[in-house]
């Protein structure tokens, strides 16, 4: 029975890697952008809930309302300035700066919030209870709110790429930059809004790692971005609810590792990210399913 | 009699559904200069690759100084003597272009110390960049690079010098001037075939052109007559302005046949 | 009906065409040359495109013809010269931006976006389109069949249907300068006339078109107007009415007398020694 509970707790993680992966996978997808930064990322945004809810006492579960559209914001700005100005210089510069921008991050959140790591809304029900199904079954609410709002968001980011009218230019822009032009649309901020989308979700995906675990400024590059890249590497690459796949598959493999060896439970997840690298590099789903 | 220096025997080539070269046979001599002429996508610069070796034919065989060299890798048929300069120079960048030549003479033409100075010497020279020698390669600008690449393909002492497309936005002057080298190096025993879309470089170096189209050969003669055959023009200028050339009349609007002007194939 | 030899420029008489030579052209170049690195791919080109026309642009490979029209569209920067759209000067504008304006380019090779549906496609061409007769269901209207194939990846289309798509997504931008660039090429010439014969309809809703093509009999056929580039100069101008076949040989291979010479591009030093 522990088993039925690790492998369950495995799939509603899922969700959370999922908002953590699906922002990265549509930089890459779209752009080609790798973008080292994107763990990063989700701690700030973590922050600056944290910031939100302390100093401005918003209550904590309105705290996503701020984040959320300022990380969009800053994606945007950040696109249009540093990324669109180093993709002009080519793939291996972008890999340079988003890496430099990580390492900025940290250091910065480092001096401004010390190395102690913080949790949000430690105190709230949601946060820290759980119900029982059966005897040994044990779901916190919390995972079944964020695997839910995966799913919801997930579902959105398709919608919007099928059907809008940016989601069509931004899946064009993948495909063909210098058509797109041609077509009267300004690639660039195109791009914009597809970081901005990546920024908002992954800023989702930070608060609720800062609500489920603990928040520190090294956590984007130990943690979140790790599991991000796993996540979409397993799921594949170029597709959204691949992201979904490869953080249920993530997410039941480090359980049923730590099933075997509470110290295995990393590692038995990045052995599943090799096994898929060795025996099906492009992923479990392949991009013709996607759209 | 003597066997021709280049043999082609029919070579095919094929990418998936597209045709590259069809049923292909070409025999050049010692010392020939034959040109190589038509439109984009006929299958030249594919030619030069079946016969240097960076392509390996479907069907067919490739002789060389009597040698079947089909299955011999680029190296190794340079070794032999064929040379040849790509339509994009890519010189050794973080190299003098002396050094770039003597790469060229020790590796391709297999020459050891002195005679691989020589040689790259004499091919600083010929093509006139003597002035460059200590240049870094990195630093040349494009119209350099080609001469560059001339030079490169003689250093490796051929017996059969490819030259792809060297004279596009060369000035009259200086298509005049290459011309004269290329004609100097042919005069010393050197075969060449060239492929240019510089039509007048060709009419005025070569006594042999050959029309490709569609991975095959449309005219093979003297420059003038084969410029002048039905079939070529009708390669490059189209039905109605051949036939129109041929002694009908430009304008005759409405009944353009619908006939395949030479076959174009699907990409 | 034959023309001195040597460059024909049309002069305004009304049979059949008239060309406003003093008018505001629609689409004007002026002087315009454009560099890739050292290499000149334009030298100083001009034309004038005056509404309801088909102008057509051949010449050699290496002569310049797509370079040309992708300038004009914005995707080259000129290192001279302007391109003018009815004397408003667009020559600093981005490519996105003239296509707003109307001045709209089918590119060589269609460029079609791959993972998108035949529809999406066409909507993708209408998120900035200006106003007029066209939208995607007067494409559909006028090429039937892709009515039927709206759904499927443009992947997996033929050339020639591939290409008609291209264009229809040019279309519903309602244009009013349509720039064609090498519409035959790897297509089956039946395909190609097929494609060619929309043109008239393309005409008739207030279209002015400026073309490339390699297949010179083609471009004699459909063009009220043509140039012939070579080499990055202009060898012969006029109508096709005009121009006699020997002139177009000679324009097109450069040979005869007809050969562009010039000066060597400003500051490089001869590529080949005195």
């Amino acid at each position: 029975m522990a088993w039925v509970n690790a492998i369950i707790q495995g799939v509603l993680t899922g969700g959370l890697y999922a908002l953590f992966a699906c922002g990265l996978s549509l930089m890459f997808g779209v752009m080609k952008v790798v973008n080292l930064a994107h763990g990063d990322l989700a701690v700030v945004a973590g922050y600056i809930a944290i910031f939100v809810i302390t100093v401005m006492n918003v209550p904590v579960l309105w705290s996503f309302l701020i984040v959320v559209p300022v990380m969009a914001v800053l994606g945007y700005a950040l696109q249009r300035t540093l990324i669109q100005s180093s993709l002009d210089r080519g793939v291996l510069t972008t890999l340079i700066v988003t890496f430099g921008l990580s390492v900025v991050i940290e250091n910065g959140l480092l001096q401004f919030f010390t190395a102690n790591s913080r949790g949000i809304g430690a105190g709230l029900p949601l946060v820290s209870e759980s119900f029982s199904l059966g005897s040994q079954i044990q779901i916190a609410y919390l995972l079944v709110v964020i695997f839910a709002v995966a799913v919801v968001v997930l579902s959105g980011l398709q919608y919007f790429l099928s059907r809008s009218k940016y989601g069509r230019l931004i899946r064009a822009s993948a495909d063909d930059q210098e058509a797109v032009q041609l077509s009267g649309a300004d690639y660039r901020h195109v791009f914009g809004i597809c970081a901005a989308l990546a920024f908002g979700t992954v800023a989702l995906g930070g608060i609720a790692y800062g609500m489920y675990s603990q928040l520190s400024p090294t956590t984007g590059t130990d943690t979140i971005l790790l599991f991000a890249f796993a996540a979409v590497v397993i799921g594949g690459l170029g597709s959204l609810w691949g992201t979904l796949l490869g953080g249920i598959v993530l997410g039941v493999a480090q359980q049923i590792g730590a099933q075997i060896n509470i110290s295995y439970e990393l590692l038995a997840g990045y052995l599943v990210f090799l096994a898929v690298l060795v025996l099906r590099p492009q992923g479990l789903i392949t991009r013709g399913a996607q759209s | 009699m003597t066997s021709p220096l280049l043999d082609l025997e029919h070579v095919t080539k094929r990418f998936g559904r597209v045709v590259i070269a069809e049923d292909l046979s070409l025999a050049v001599g010692t010392g020939d200069m034959v040109g190589i002429v038509g439109p984009n996508g006929a299958g030249k610069t594919s030619l030069f690759g079946l016969i240097s070796g960076d392509l390996a034919p479907g069907g067919g065989e490739v002789r060389f100084a009597g040698r079947t060299v089909t299955k011999l890798d680029p190296a190794a048929r340079c070794k032999l003597g064929i040379g040849r300069t790509y339509q994009v120079p890519r010189p050794f960048g973080d190299m003098t272009v002396f050094e770039n030549l003597l790469v060229a003479a020790q590796q391709g033409g297999g020459l050891r110390r002195r005679a691989s100075y020589a040689a790259a010497v004499s091919a600083l020279e010929r093509t006139g960049m003597s002035g460059q020698a200590n240049s870094p390669a990195e630093r040349l600008g494009l119209l350099q690079r080609k001469r560059l690449e001339l030079a490169r393909a003689l250093a490796t002492q051929p017996t059969l010098l490819l030259l792809d497309e060297v004279a596009g936005g060369l000035t009259d002057p200086e298509v005049a001037q290459l011309v004269e080298i290329v004609r100097g190096v042919n005069a010393d025993g050197i075969a060449v075939i060239w492929i240019e879309h510089v039509v007048r470089a060709l009419t005025a170096s070569v006594g042999r052109l050959i029309c490709l189209s569609g991975g095959k050969f449309v005219g093979d003669g003297a420059p003038s007559a084969v410029l002048a055959q039905p079939a070529v023009r009708e390669v490059f200028l189209g039905s109605e302005v051949s036939a129109a050339l041929a002694g009908g009349s430009l304008g005759a609007t409405g009944t353009g046949d619908g006939a395949a002007s030479g076959e174009r194939s699907e990409p | 009906m034959t023309s001195p030899p040597g460059q024909v420029k049309g002069d305004g008489e009304v049979a059949g065409g008239a060309r406003p030579e003093n008018g505001t052209p629609l689409l004007e170049v002026r002087d315009l040359t454009v560099n890739h690195g050292q290499l000149r791919a334009l030298d100083s080109i001009s034309l004038r495109v005056f509404p309801g026309e088909v102008y057509a642009i051949i010449g050699a490979n290496g002569a310049g013809k797509s370079t040309l029209l992708r300038t004009i569209a914005g995707l080259h920067r000129p290192a001279a010269g302007s391109v003018l759209l009815e004397g408003t000067d667009l020559t600093r504008q981005r490519p996105e931006r003239r296509a707003r304006q109307g001045i709209v380019l089918v590119p060589e090779g269609r460029r079609l976006f791959g993972s998108l549906t035949v529809e999406e496609n066409l909507k993708v061409g209408t998120a900035y389109a200006r106003p007029g007769p066209w939208s995607i269901e007067q494409v559909y209207e006028t090429f039937s069949w892709m009515r039927d194939r709206r759904s499927q990846r443009t992947a997996q289309l033929s050339g020639g249907e591939q290409q008609t798509v291209a264009i229809g997504r040019a279309l519903v931008a309602n244009p009013r300068v349509l720039l064609l660039d090498e519409l035959s090429l790897g297509l089956a010439p039946v395909i190609v006339q097929r494609i060619y014969g929309m043109l008239p309809q393309i005409l008739a809703t207030g279209l002015t078109v400026l073309l490339v093509e390699q297949d010179v009999s083609q471009a004699l056929r459909v063009a009220s107007h043509i140039q012939c580039l070579l080499e990055g100069r202009t060898t012969l101008e006029g109508r096709p009415a005009d121009v006699t076949a020997e002139q177009v040989e000679a324009a097109y291979f450069g040979l005869a007398g007809v050969a562009p010479a010039g000066p060597p591009v400003e500051g490089s030093e001869s590529l080949w020694p005195g």
